[in-house]
């Protein structure tokens, strides 16, 4: 699977996710995550979308979505260059004879305690798609009773910002 | 954020690749207008529409859009009251191709919009320029599965360019501004704009020009220079060139910057089905229609190509056949101004982004460049071999065994009488495939079909769309009786509007694409395709059902029939001579015609058949 990380500025709008959305869908574009919020400035939001580039290339799926009249621009972040995080919340099952394994095991991956009772303990941890599958795999034995995960968000690396002059490098569409 | 304000210089640049958007931008700077204080949304709709340029809309009024029907009642804007809103679709298409302009058309909420759709896809599959106004339900209503609701903002997302659902009665001028200039400009296609109700019966202000709000929309138009450059020297390289042409040319007005390229290359042209008229059919450089009905030697041109200049085309499946096997030693110049559609089907050596007309024009210039330094190819051995295709497999027909008339015979002769001059809209299947074939297209806006949805139903109402934009132009809708069933109704519109179209009805009795698959791939097993009333033996019954000289009379039309050969000339002339009353001619034709040549779908382009069972020869002397 070869996946992307696209960082796409579109009008804060109503109906904006939904036009990208259904383009992903009647194209047969595959979303592995995407996550939507605001940015520094109250007309954009910002889509973090991470495709599966195999079904389609990935040059099609930017240059379809640089026709939708509400996108403003398309950035390809690429994993080196830029910080790639998401947030997942779990609750683990954590009866007191386990509680120590699941408070150790959150505090080697900096994750923090959000809730906890009699029975489970509610971890929030923050990090690449990697990092929070591991903790995953860790916590999985012990026994995951419900979890959240949001997409994945991103900003490149050093000063530059795509809303500004001298962006990152966009994601060609001239060919 | 990159707002433009219309008429400025960036508007006029983007806008020159339509006749319409000229129009259009002229109509925004000019900025006649007055600005008007405490009107309705309404009064402001018809007011921007009047700004914009609009000559006519199409619609029918009803519930959610009616406040928008008591000031149109008072305007110059003049409206079509069609039968069905398909019509309105379909004829704001058919006034849009023939003559460059915007075409418009307006319907209420839920099912009037509903009945929009089919022609909102059909329009954004040929990329032409309609904006539809639709009423909805009032604001506070929405959501609430109110009486003819329907969301047909989310309904025709995948089917326009762009749409909008107006919220606030001071934001309509700019909408309507937006849309238009959406629609005209890039790659043109259709715009919906939805008003809720309340928003057209709420006081607002109105000014005009509006301000442009489109940060995300900068449509490129400008060819890349050293792209360009690099098209020319592999066009002085190319030994087997071929000008695939598309209906981008068209909705660019390049036909005088493609004869001129055409011209200095000395290499065959093939049109396809959205660009026949593009180049003259006349010329002995046009190889004629490429593709799954297209003639031998345009198909076999680009199949033995070493170079395919398109230009304005998008490498539809039904020209390309099985991609795999497409045009396989040829390199590209893709030429199209939506980056999107170079490289979606094949890959592209060189790509260029731009208006066609911009990026012709630069390549005349380049190519002559290459001329002067001496590199001018010698097509002598290419055009050998393709004047040896065309002369051995020419487009032709057999009379059929029975004595019926043919369809083909009628088409051509249709053609010949009404001439190059005349606009011909087709409906989809046979009939539409005979009426690109044999008749000679010579001029651009000629040729009006549905080419990339294949709605059966097109041809009465874009004719009737095409003859109210070119009141002095003949317009012919060519139609198959299949198709003449869903929307004839428009000739009641026609005959009460004063819009004389005419119709042939190209009458077989059947769904006659449909029966030559059933026929060629289902054994003769012709489930549900015919038409006309059958008896027990399986043989026509002696009636008509309909009978369509009297159902063209009930519509206030001129109806006639023709059965045989003799009285096809007679009865096409007598149609030339009633230009009071809208003619319909049915046809009766035999029902074993078929079309070809043919690619069977999913076939590859090789397998090319010429007729049936007659598979073309092609093995001696390659190049």
């Amino acid at each position: 699977m070869t996946r992307h990380t696209l960082s796409v500025l579109v009008e804060n709008k109503s109906g904006v996710l939904a036009r990208v959305s259904a383009l992903f869908s009647r194209r047969g574009f595959n979303i592995e995550s995407l996550a939507v919020g605001p940015t520094e400035n109250a007309e954009l939001s910002r889509m973090t979308i991470v495709v599966d580039a195999d079904t389609q290339p990935l040059e099609q799926i930017t240059k379809q979505l640089n026709k939708l009249v509400e996108v403003i621009k398309i950035v390809e972040l690429e994993a080196v260059a830029a910080v790639q995080r998401e947030l997942l919340l779990v609750k683990v099952r954590a009866p007191m004879a386990d509680r120590t394994q699941v408070l150790q095991t959150a505090d080697l991956f900096r994750a923090r305690v959000v809730d906890v009772n009699n029975d489970t303990v509610t971890l929030e941890a923050t990090g690449t798609p990697d990092k929070l599958q591991a903790l995953l795999a860790v916590l999985a034995p012990l026994g995951i009773k419900e979890m959240a995960q949001s997409g994945t968000v991103a900003l490149g690396r050093g000063p530059r910002a795509m809303s500004g002059a001298g962006t990152l490098r966009p994601v060609e569409h001239t060919a | 954020m990159n707002s433009t304000t219309p008429g400025d210089s960036a508007t006029r640049e983007a806008a020159t690749s339509l006749a319409g958007v000229e129009t259009t931008a002229r109509s925004l700077a000019e900025a006649a207008a007055e600005p008007v204080t405490g009107i309705t949304g309404a009064q402001s709709l018809v007011r921007s529409l009047e700004a914009v340029g609009v000559e006519a809309v199409f619609g029918i009024p009803g519930g959610a859009i009616l406040p928008a029907y008591d000031p149109l009642f008072d305007s110059r804007v003049r409206h079509v009251l069609v039968r069905h809103e398909q019509g309105a679709g379909h004829a704001a298409t058919g006034y849009a191709q023939a003559t460059g302009r915007v075409g418009v058309c307006m319907a209420t909420s839920g099912p009037g919009a509903t009945n929009l759709v089919t022609p909102l896809a059909d329009a954004y599959m040929d990329s032409v320029p309609v904006v539809a106004i639709t009423g909805q339900v009032p604001s506070g209503s929405i959501g609430t599965d109110a009486f003819q609701e329907a969301d047909i903002r989310g309904i025709t997302m995948p089917i326009t360019k762009h749409n909008f659902l107006v919220t606030d009665a001071d934001e309509i001028p700019q909408r309507i501004a937006e849309a238009f200039h959406l629609a005209a400009t890039g790659r043109p296609g259709p715009v919906l704009v939805d008003i809720p109700k309340d928003v057209l019966q709420a006081t607002t202000d109105f000014s005009w020009p509006p301000r442009l709000d489109l940060p995300g929309y900068k449509p490129t138009t400008r060819p890349h220079g050293k792209q360009v450059r690099e098209a020319a020297a592999l066009v002085a390289a190319a030994r087997r060139p071929v000008l695939y042409v598309g209906g981008g040319v068209l909705k660019a007005q390049a036909t005088a910057e493609l004869a001129e390229l055409a011209e200095l290359t000395g290499a065959p042209v093939v049109t396809t089905l959205m660009a026949r008229g593009a180049f003259p059919d006349s010329s002995p450089q046009h190889l004629g229609m490429p593709g799954m009905h297209g003639t031998v030697a345009a198909v076999t041109a680009l199949q033995k190509s070493d170079l395919i200049v398109a230009l304005g085309a998008r490498f539809d499946d039904r020209v390309t056949g099985r991609l795999s096997s497409f045009a396989p030693e040829a390199r590209v110049v893709h030429a199209d101004i939506d980056p999107a559609e170079i490289g979606k089907n094949r890959k592209a050596d060189v790509p260029i982004v731009g208006d066609a007309r911009e990026t012709i024009a630069e390549l005349v210039v380049a190519l002559r460049a290459e001329h002067e330094a001496g590199r001018t190819p010698d097509l002598t051995a290419w055009w050998a071999q393709l004047d040896r295709w065309r002369e051995t497999y020419p487009l032709g027909y057999d009379w059929p065994e029975d004595g019926a008339l043919s369809p083909q015979y009628v088409i051509e002769r249709l053609g010949a009488i009404a001439g190059p001059d005349a606009v011909y809209a087709a409906g989809v299947g046979q009939h539409q495939m005979w009426a690109a074939q044999f008749i000679r297209y010579e001029k651009p806006g000629t040729w009006l079909n549905s080419g990339g949805l294949g709605t059966m139903g097109y041809a009465v109402p874009a004719a009737m769309g095409a003859k109210y934009g070119c009141p002095d132009t003949t317009v012919w809708a060519i139609d198959g009786d299949g198709c003449f069933q869903m929307t004839n109704q428009e000739l009641a519109t026609c005959a009460i509007e004063g819009i004389p179209v005419k119709v042939a009805v190209i009458n077989n009795g059947n769904l006659g694409m449909v029966r030559q698959w059933q026929t060629l791939f289902y054994e003769g097993r012709y489930s549900n395709t015919k038409l006309h009333p059958v008896g027990e033996d399986g043989r026509p019954k002696p009636v008509r059902i309909p009978d369509f000289v009297a159902l063209a009379e009930a519509l206030g039309c001129v109806g006639l029939r023709c059965e045989s050969r003799d009285d096809v000339d007679a009865v096409i002339e007598k149609a030339m001579a009633i230009d009071d009353a809208p003619v319909v001619i049915d046809f009766v034709v035999g029902h074993d015609a078929q079309v070809w040549p043919m690619v069977a779908a999913g076939a590859s382009n090789d397998d090319i058949m010429a007729a049936r069972d007659v598979r073309p020869v092609f093995g001696e002397g390659q190049v």
